[in-house]
């Protein structure tokens, strides 16, 4: 049976006026389950934005999908029309987007904004719509729906407003959720109170998930698989335990080293910050021909700067593209 | 308030520039041999305009607040009711001009907005950038020149031979069709600046992140455009609106000479020529008056076209 | 002998706003009393909520808010009783880095004019002086000068973020307010800035003030913390006793948030 999501070498490029075309997503391959929840971590620039865009056909003008296939219940969405695409999105796959403020129309009310989602793929009467609105405010947690119904978005808070935005990805119940960074631009309190709900909607609704977030106690969680992704390729896969506990990719070493946690009491102000990985994220218009870390790279071997390593299946299930592993 | 404030520093700054211009009414007569200097003298004497300025600007302050406006010179009465139907006509071209520019931009500026890089995007950059460069003045020759050689429309004033006589249905007709040109004249000035502005909003609005949120939602296209996009495009868009009857308000000073329509233009050119201190002061305090009603009109317009506004002024 | 002055203290620091919804609303109290010290070479980090009044508390030290009432001493001068030409000097010694600075800088000018523009509104050095300093300072924070002619666009996050620390660090100021400086950035490139910031305190003698609603990034950055919950200063201590021993229940509530993490691996031995 096939997995509810299937993205296979997909490549996207962007072009612009000049020179070469930068590469945002780099030959990966990625399945997403029905009900499972497939953390992604890397940083901005990575391509993790491009992919969740690509695969609801978003991509702006100057991208375009070089190959690959993307499959929904087996389904290719390179190939949907776009009236067929529309139906799909915000009926079966959503997406939440990192920054709620920008994501909800200013000038309109929130509830509307929420029941047009539902009228989009429903056909329910106008009034119907509202009420399944103001249940779905209900159900990401807000007690007084009708007050919120009909506020405009600056009248409410940061984490008040990516609850609606939770609301409208919900409201059609999408078998899988695309959240970009869904707690990045809050409090932290207010991050912590998110996350709990993302948590709770996603057992409660059996929804399939693949969350890009930095956050790892959200991906320590949720996640039933982590993957790590670096210069638009994915370089290591496995469950949560696996990659934050013993982390086998250079990059993803780095990278978990450099995340802060809370402070050791004992430790020297200068033992407190956390190592920074030297260098930078290589220009995408000119990735380097061997592997993409290489450059950053502490464990580089001979191999690494003539051709890409391909990605290698270890014995505990787990994937990584390295030529420490094999390659 | 504030209105009211700018409409005494106008009248004021207007009052003074007027005043110190050199010459005056009845400085011409001096030339005229069959005059005498004592004549003069007494004229002016009887005007006032002997008088040292503030007190001068004092005893038109007075007239204007009787709705007389001081005393135009060379028609020997009140500038007030000299005005006032001239005012009604202006009124009449600008609103019909403004009206109709909004109603043509609007759509195709937001037509255009979603039709970007196609034939009709260059034509359309082609098109306005041709409009634009083009002087107020050409056009309305060109106009004139047109309605003369063929004839469709009448070349100048307000209204036909015989007016007076036609029935109610038939007089309005006829104002309308008197109207063709010098509006054509005025909507052909403006809407291209217009409709590249509309073009310019409503395509920002499409850019916005929310506009790819609810696309990525599945809301329908038509939907994002009309709920979403332009919604989103009204506020750059209504202050705009004020902006833009303050150019027609200017231009059509312009048509109006040029076309003979009895509107404050030719009054203001005459009244300038002839040095008719406060027949020139009407219409600068009246198109005053008409641009602080315009910016009141964008005004509430904005507050109720955009929610965060109404919440800042609560 | 007698003890050098602390670099900033602040006093008895109110700041009222009018309330929204008509005259009568109930004015809202953004700063309720601040009592707060800066000694010189010292970091301090501000922690709380949007809305607890933190970054109202650091535009006011940057002098550009006004507070309703209460004082400000920087290096010994009443900050608040300065106006005009005479608040000048200390407009140079404080320096204020936001968040985003995609935003504060301009999208016209390129790198190198953009760290050497505080020098020529200042009319320090000629054109070739600057440029020199501008690229020298860009060296000092890690951009490579080969990046002069970049603008801010064609810049990463991280990359923008050290071209505000070295505009800021152009006109030698003494106390730098760095308001969610870190936010949206990512944790390796905070990692980078960090340590960054780390020795630039070294090298200049710099004094820090932090301000962000992340109290685990600020328990690595500072030496102390400062948590602020509406308008006040509610508990304030060394790093170690508020991640040990909090006292106050908003600051538990604050670590309650903090998201617990499963052990990542030891680095690996050298």
């Amino acid at each position: 049976m096939p997995a509810l999501l299937e993205v296979r070498d997909l490549t996207v490029h962007y072009t612009s006026g000049n020179g070469a075309p930068a590469v945002a997503v780099d030959e990966l391959s990625l399945d997403v389950e029905e009900g499972e929840v497939v953390g992604l971590l890397g940083e901005s620039g990575c391509g993790k934005t491009t992919l969740l865009l690509a695969i609801l056909g978003l991509l702006p003008e100057s991208a375009h999908v070089v190959k690959g296939s993307i499959r929904f219940r087996g389904r290719e969405l390179r190939t949907l029309s776009g009236a067929e695409l529309r139906g799909l999105r915000g009926a079966e796959v959503s997406i939440i987007f990192q920054e709620p403020a920008l994501a909800l129309n200013p000038v309109r009310r929130v509830g509307p904004q929420v029941a047009e989602v539902v009228r989009a793929h429903r056909r329910w009467s106008r009034r119907r719509c509202r009420e399944e609105a103001l249940s779905m405010l209900a159900e990401v947690g807000f007690t007084a729906p009708e007050r919120v119904h009909d506020s405009y978005p600056h009248e409410l808070s940061g984490g008040e407003r990516q609850r609606v935005v939770i609301a409208q990805a919900l409201a059609c119940r999408p078998a899988l959720i695309l959240a970009d960074e869904p707690t990045a631009s809050l409090d932290s309190t207010t991050q912590a109170e998110l996350r709990a709900l993302l948590g709770a909607l996603q057992s409660r609704f059996g929804l399939a998930l693949l969350l890009v977030s930095h956050d790892l106690g959200a991906l320590a969680a949720l996640a039933h698989r982590v993957l790590v992704m670096y210069a638009g390729r994915l370089v290591e896969a496995g469950g949560p335990t696996q990659v934050f506990g013993d982390p086998l990719h250079p990059y993803s070493r780095g990278l978990l080293r450099a995340l802060p946690r809370a402070p050791d009491p004992a430790g020297s102000r200068e033992q407190r910050i956390p190592p920074p990985i030297p260098g930078m994220s290589p220009d995408p218009a000119h990735l380097p021909p061997g592997c993409a870390f290489e450059p950053r790279c502490p464990d580089r071997l001979p191999p690494c700067v003539e051709r890409p390593p391909q990605e290698t299946r270890l014995a505990d299930g787990r994937h990584v593209r390295c030529f420490k592993y094999g390659g | 308030m504030h209105g009211l404030l700018l409409l005494a520093g106008v009248s004021l700054l207007s009052f003074v520039l007027v005043e110190l211009a050199p010459g005056d009414y009845f400085a011409e007569m001096r030339l005229d041999p069959r005059i005498s200097e004592a004549t003069v003298h007494a004229l002016r004497a009887r005007y006032g305009l002997d008088r040292p300025l503030p007190e001068r600007y004092g005893r038109w302050l007075a007239s204007l607040a009787k709705g007389e406006l001081g005393y135009s010179f060379a028609y020997g009465q009140p500038v007030g009711p000299l005005l006032w139907p001239r005012l009604r006509n202006t009124l009449l071209l600008t609103v019909t001009a403004t009206a109709l520019a909004w109603l043509l931009a609007v759509p195709l500026g937001t037509w255009w907005a979603t039709r970007r890089r196609g034939p009709a995007d260059a034509a359309l950059t082609g098109l306005t950038a041709m409009l634009l460069a083009l002087p107020d003045l050409v056009l309305v020759l060109g106009l004139l020149l047109l309605a003369v050689r063929t004839g469709w429309f009448p070349t100048g004033g307000m209204v036909s031979l015989g007016h007076e006589q036609m029935p109610w249905g038939a007089r309005v007709k006829d104002v309308a069709f008197h109207l063709v040109l010098p509006v054509a004249a005025l909507v052909l000035g403006i809407v291209p600046a217009l409709v590249r502005y509309v073009r310019a909003s409503v395509a920002d609005a499409l850019g916005a992140p929310f506009v790819r949120a609810a696309r990525a939602h599945g809301i329908p296209e038509r939907r994002v455009l009309f709920r979403h996009a332009l919604p989103a495009a009204a506020n750059p868009l209504v202050s705009l609106f004020g902006l833009s009857l303050a150019g027609l308000l200017s231009m059509s000073l312009l048509v109006e000479v040029v076309m003979s329509w009895p509107g404050l233009g030719p009054l203001f050119l005459e009244a300038i020529l002839a040095r008719d201190f406060h027949l020139v002061l009407g219409p600068v305090l009246a198109s005053t008056f008409l641009l602080l009603g315009g910016n009141l009109l964008a005004d509430l317009l904005l507050a109720a076209t955009d929610p965060r506004i109404r919440t800042e002024e609560r | 002998m007698e003890a050098e002055p602390p670099l900033v203290r602040v006093s008895g620091l109110t700041k009222r706003y009018p309330g929204r919804g008509g005259r009568r609303a109930p004015a809202v109290e953004a700063l309720a009393g601040i009592d707060l010290t800066l000694t010189r070479g010292s970091d301090l980090a501000l922690v709380g909520q949007s809305g607890s009044g933190k970054s109202t508390l650091a535009r006011c030290l940057a002098r550009l808010e006004e507070p309703t009432s209460g004082q400000i001493w920087f290096d010994g001068t009443d900050l608040l009783s300065l106006r005009g030409r005479r608040l000048l000097p200390f407009r140079e010694r404080i320096q204020l880095i936001l968040q985003d600075s995609a935003t504060a800088l301009d999208p016209r000018l390129r790198a190198a004019e953009i760290v050497s523009e505080p020098l020529e509104v200042l009319g320090r050095g000629d054109r070739r002086e600057r440029r020199r300093r501008a690229l020298e300072l860009m060296e000092t924070v890690g951009l490579p000068a080969a990046w002069a002619e970049r603008r801010p666009l064609e810049l990463s996050g991280g990359q923008r973020q050290r071209l505000a620390i070295a505009r800021a660090l152009a006109v030698k100021p003494q106390l730098l307010i760095l308001d969610e400086a870190f936010a949206g950035l990512d944790a390796s490139i905070q990692a980078q800035i960090a340590s960054l910031l780390r020795d630039l305190q070294g090298r200049h003698g710099l004094t820090y003030l932090y301000v962000s609603h992340d109290l685990v990034l600020m328990g690595l950055l500072a030496d102390e913390v400062a948590i602020m919950f509406e308008g006040r200063i509610v508990e304030q201590g060394a790093v170690a006793r508020i991640f040990t021993d909090p006292r106050h229940p908003h600051t538990r509530a604050l670590l309650a948030a903090v998201p617990s993490r499963p052990t990542p691996a030891a680095p690996p031995p050298p």
